[in-house]
C-alpha cells in the first residue's frame, strides 16, 4: 500500500469538497436513523449475548473440571474458547466503545465495563477508541498499522530485519492479548527512553496491566487446573485454558488483520491531513482505510461485527447488531460516489493481509519481479541486499523497482 | 461493590468458619476475574441478600383507565418502610433505564410484597409504560424508602383528629397509611384497636369522578366509618378554594393537616392554615420543570466552580477554559473518555440536537453519563466532576 496522495491514481480524486461534505451529511442522516429507532430490541440483544456469554463460560469451566475426561476436554474447550471469543468481541470491545451508553445501565457501560484480556480496558480505550479510530490509517499517527512492529508500507524504508516479520507476525497472533497489552503501553517507545525518564503515567500504566496480566493468568493457569485437581485433571484444565486463549488471539487476530491491512485498503500522509479535517473529511478517510468481512450471522457475531470494519469506523458508537442493516445503504453511498467498498469472504480477507506482510517483509518490487525461472539469481540478489551494506541495498532496491515498473507497464 | 454473601455476619467473631469463608470468596473472585462474584450470582438469583436492590413485578392491576397498582417483589435486602413514604425504582422504557420516584400504596405487607400505584401522566414515560406496557416477570431496580411524610408514632393509639387533603395521585401517600390503619379484608374494613381513636377526614380532589384513584376504596373507608370522606370532583363541584375548607370541615383548627398534590394547592394551603395558625405536613411529588434553553450555568459539583457556557459551545471546552481540569479523549465524540455524571438540569448534544434532562429524584440517583465533548449546556446543569 501506498499513502493515497502518492498513488498514480488518487481514488478520491473525482471528489469535490462539496462531494465530500454531502457525504458526510448523508452519513450522518444514516447514523440518526438508527439512534431514532434505538430501543428495547437492542438492549435486549446485548442482554442476550452476556447472559449467553456468561452461561456458556461456567458451563465450561465446569465441564474443564472433569477435562481428564477427552469428550469434557474438547467441549469445555471449544465453549471456553467461543466464550473468550465473544467477551473480547462482540461484548468487551462494543461495550467499551460506548455502543451501549444509551441504556443507562451502569453494568453495561463504557465506564466500568472490564474484560478477560490482558490489557486493563482504561488503556485498551485510549489506544484504541482515542488514538485509532481518531487517526485511523494515518501513518506515523495510527500505531494499528503494524503495531509498530511491522512493516505496512512502500514507503517505510526496507531493511534485512524485515524479512522475519511473516515470523513476529504469527508470534504476535498466537500471544495477541499481550502483544497488545503491551502495545497500548508503548513499549518499545518506552523502552529505548531511559529509566528515570520514563513518565510517571508510563510507569502507573505497566503496574495497572501487569496486575490484570496476573489476575488473569492466575484464573486460568492456576486457580481453575487447582479446582480440577479432585478429578485428576489439573493438566487436561490448564491445557484447555491455554488452548482456549490460544484459540481467541489467533482468532481476534486474523479479524484485526482483516479490518485495515488487505490490499486495497488506502493509508494516508500525516502532512495531507488538514489541520481541521471536516467531519465529512473523516468520513471519506474511514471508509477508505477499512474493510469488511462477508459472511453469515454467526460470523457477524463471531468476530464483534468487526466484519463491518467500515460500518464501525464510521459510526463506532452505534450498537453492534445494527451494522448489518446500515450496511447496504452504506455500501450504495460509495457506489453513488465511486468508491471502492472493500469486502470478502474471511480466508480472502486474511489470506490477502498475510500475503501483504510476506510482500512487505521483501524489499519493494521483488515479489514482483520474481518467478520460476529467476528464483535463483533473485534469491542470490535478496542475499547480497541482507549481507552486505545500504549502499549495496540501495542500489540493489533502485534496480528492483525501476523493474517493477516496466514489467506493471507492460501488463 | 462488594458482596454479603460470602462475607461473615456483622459483628460476628472470627472463626475458622468464617476464615474458611473468605479463603472461599477469595477463590471464587480469583475465579472468575474480571468478574465479580456477584456478577455471575446476578445471572442466577438477582433478588438474593447483598445484592444491589431489585425487585421482580408480580401483578399489575388496573385501578382507573389511566392507573395501574404494580405489586413488586423485593430483593431480599428490602429494609421495609413506614406508610406515606416513597420509594426509588429504576425501569428500563424502550431499552433505556429510567428512575422515578413514587408512594408505596400499603403498609408493610405479611406476603412481603411492596406496591405502587401509578398514575399515567401525558407525556410520562415512565408512568404510561407501568400503566400500560409493564408486565410481570420483569425486574426493576429500587431504592430503599424514604421520605418525611408519615404519620407521628403518637398519632396511633392516642385519640387523633387528623386532615388528609389529597388532589389527583397525592392520594397515594395517604391511601398507604390509611390501608394500614385500616385494613380491608374480604368481610370489609377492619377496625383495629389500634386505630379506634382516630378522627379523620380526607378531602379528595380529582378533576372527575371515574378518573379518581381510590375512589372505592375511600368510599369504603367511608361507609365502614373510618373516615369521613368529602370528595370534591373538579367537572361537578368546580375547582376547589382552599377558603371552602373551612366550611367542609368546620373542626379543621383542631386537626393536624396532611396535604399531598400540586405544588399550586399546597402553597394555597400553607398560606391558609399560617394564617389560621394550623398544623400542616405537606409532601411535593413534582419538583418544577425548567424547560430546556440555550446554554447556561455549568456547576462543577465537586470542585464548586461554576462556569458560564454558551449553547454552541462543548462543556468540555469551556470547562477547560475556565481552569477546571476535565477527563477527555478525542474531542469528536466516539472515544468517551471524557464522560461525566449530569446530576440535575439538562445538556444538549451538539451533533443532533438531542437533549438529556436529570431530575433529582426522578433520573438516575448517580447522575446521567454524558460526553462533556459533544455536549452543551441547555440551561443551567450540575456536573458531578
Amino acid at each position: 500500500m501506498t499513502a493515497i496522495t502518492r498513488k498514480p491514481e488518487n481514488p478520491i480524486a473525482h471528489l469535490s469538497d462539496a462531494d465530500i461534505e454531502q457525504i458526510g451529511a448523508e452519513l450522518d442522516a444514516i447514523r440518526q436513523e438508527v439512534i431514532d429507532s434505538r430501543g428495547a430490541a437492542d438492549a435486549a440483544y446485548i442482554r442476550k449475548v452476556i447472559d449467553v456469554q456468561r452461561k456458556l463460560e461456567l458451563g465450561s469451566r465446569a465441564m474443564l473440571l472433569a477435562s481428564v475426561f477427552p469428550p469434557a476436554w474438547v467441549l469445555g474447550t471449544l465453549g471456553l474458547s467461543v466464550a473468550k471469543i465473544l467477551d473480547n468481541m462482540e461484548i468487551g470491545h462494543n461495550i467499551m466503545h460506548g455502543q451501549w451508553d444509551w441504556m443507562r445501565d451502569p453494568k453495561i457501560h463504557s465506564s466500568t465495563w472490564e474484560w478477560d484480556n490482558a490489557t486493563p480496558s482504561e488503556a485498551w480505550k485510549h489506544s484504541h477508541n482515542e488514538v485509532h479510530h481518531t487517526y485511523t490509517n494515518i501513518v506515523g499517527k495510527d500505531n494499528d498499522l503494524g503495531y509498530g512492529i511491522m512493516r505496512v508500507d512502500e514507503d517505510q524504508r526496507w531493511v534485512p530485519m524485515y524479512l522475519a516479520q511473516p515470523l513476529w507476525n504469527f508470534i504476535n497472533a498466537c500471544f495477541f492479548e499481550y502483544g497488545i497489552a503491551a502495545y497500548d503501553l508503548e513499549l518499545g517507545k518506552n523502552l529505548r527512553t531511559p529509566k528515570h525518564k520514563r513518565s510517571e503515567a508510563f510507569k502507573a500504566n505497566v503496574k495497572g496491566t501487569l496486575g490484570k496480566i496476573r489476575k488473569q493468568a492466575t484464573k486460568d493457569y492456576v486457580v481453575h487446573p487447582a479446582l480440577s485437581i479432585p478429578t485428576g485433571s489439573f493438566l487436561p484444565t490448564l491445557a484447555a485454558n491455554a488452548t482456549a486463549n490460544l484459540v481467541r488471539n489467533l482468532w481476534t487476530h486474523s479479524v484485526i488483520m482483516c479490518g485495515h491491512f488487505p490490499e486495497g485498503v488506502e493509508t494516508f500522509e500525516k502532512k495531507a491531513i488538514p489541520e481541521k479535517e471536516t467531519r465529512g473529511q473523516w468520513y471519506v478517510r474511514q471508509m477508505l482505510g477499512s474493510a469488511n468481512i462477508s459472511g453469515s450471522k454467526a460470523m457477524h457475531v463471531m468476530t464483534g461485527n468487526l466484519s463491518h470494519q467500515i460500518e464501525h469506523h464510521l459510526f463506532p458508537d452505534l450498537p453492534s447488531n445494527r451494522y448489518a442493516e446500515v450496511a447496504p445503504k452504506v455500501k450504495a453511498l460509495f457506489d453513488k460516489y465511486g468508491l471502492n467498498y472493500h469486502e470478502a469472504p474471511l480466508p480472502a480477507q486474511v489470506y490477502s493481509a498475510w500475503h501483504k506482510v510476506v510482500r512487505l517483509s521483501l524489499p519493494n518490487g521483488w515479489m514482483a519481479t520474481t518467478n520460476a525461472k529467476n528464483l535463483p539469481s533473485q534469491l542470490k540478489l535478496l542475499y547480497g541486499m541482507t549481507t552486505k551494506g545500504p549502499k549495496v541495498r540501495r542500489a540493489a532496491q533502485a534496480r528492483l523497482q525501476q523493474q517493477a515498473r516496466k514489467l506493471a507497464q507492460a501488463a | 461493590m462488594t458482596s454479603a454473601f460470602l462475607a461473615p455476619a456483622p459483628g460476628a467473631r472470627p472463626s475458622w468458619s468464617s476464615a474458611l469463608r473468605r479463603q472461599v470468596r477469595r477463590v471464587a473472585e480469583a475465579a472468575v476475574t474480571p468478574l465479580e462474584v456477584d456478577d455471575v450470582l446476578d445471572v442466577f438469583v438477582p433478588l438474593r441478600r447483598g445484592a444491589p436492590l431489585r425487585g421482580r413485578i408480580v401483578a399489575v392491576r388496573p385501578e382507573t383507565a389511566d392507573a395501574a397498582t404494580i405489586e413488586i417483589k423485593p430483593g431480599a435486602d428490602w429494609a421495609g418502610h413506614v406508610p406515606g413514604q416513597y420509594l426509588r425504582i429504576g425501569i428500563d422504557v424502550d431499552g433505556v433505564r429510567h428512575w422515578r420516584a413514587y408512594s408505596l400504596t400499603h403498609g408493610p405487607r405479611r406476603d412481603g410484597l411492596i406496591s405502587i400505584t401509578v398514575k399515567a401522566v401525558p407525556d410520562g414515560k415512565v408512568s404510561d409504560f407501568l400503566v400500560h406496557r409493564a408486565t410481570v416477570g420483569t425486574t426493576v431496580h429500587l431504592e430503599q424508602a424514604a421520605g418525611e411524610f408519615v404519620l407521628p408514632e403518637t398519632v396511633v393509639g392516642q385519640p387523633t383528629k387528623l386532615l388528609f387533603v389529597t388532589a389527583g395521585s397525592g392520594i397515594t401517600p395517604v391511601i398507604g397509611m390509611l390501608r394500614n390503619l385500616f385494613p380491608a379484608t374480604d368481610t370489609g374494613v377492619l377496625r383495629l384497636r389500634r386505630s379506634d381513636d382516630l378522627d379523620i377526614v380526607v378531602v379528595h380532589v380529582a378533576p372527575t369522578e371515574p378518573s379518581s384513584i381510590f375512589r372505592d376504596d375511600l368510599a369504603a373507608l367511608d361507609e365502614a366509618g373510618a373516615i369521613r370522606l368529602v370528595a370534591r370532583y373538579d367537572d361537578t363541584h368546580g375547582v376547589l378554594d382552599v377558603a371552602d375548607l373551612d366550611d367542609l370541615v368546620p373542626d379543621l383548627a383542631e386537626r393536624r393537616t396532611f396535604a399531598c398534590g400540586p405544588a399550586g394547592l399546597l402553597d394555597a394551603l400553607e398560606e391558609h392554615h399560617r394564617a389560621a395558625g394550623v398544623e400542616l405536613f405537606v409532601e411535593q411529588f413534582r419538583t418544577a420543570r425548567v424547560a430546556p434553553g440555550e446554554g447556561g450555568a455549568v456547576t462543577f459539583a465537586q470542585g464548586g466552580t461554576v462556569v458560564e457556557a454558551d449553547g454552541a459551545t462543548p462543556i468540555l471546552d469551556a470547562a477547560e477554559e475556565a481552569g477546571v481540569l476535565m477527563p477527555s479523549g478525542c474531542r469528536m465524540g466516539i472515544c468517551m473518555g471524557c464522560v461525566l455524571p449530569l446530576k440535575e438540569g439538562s445538556v444538549r448534544d451538539l451533533r443532533n440536537g438531542e437533549v438529556t434532562t436529570a431530575v433529582p429524584g426522578e433520573t438516575d440517583p448517580r447522575g446521567v453519563l454524558v460526553q462533556t465533548c459533544v455536549s452543551a449546556a441547555a440551561g443551567a446543569c450540575s456536573i458531578d466532576h
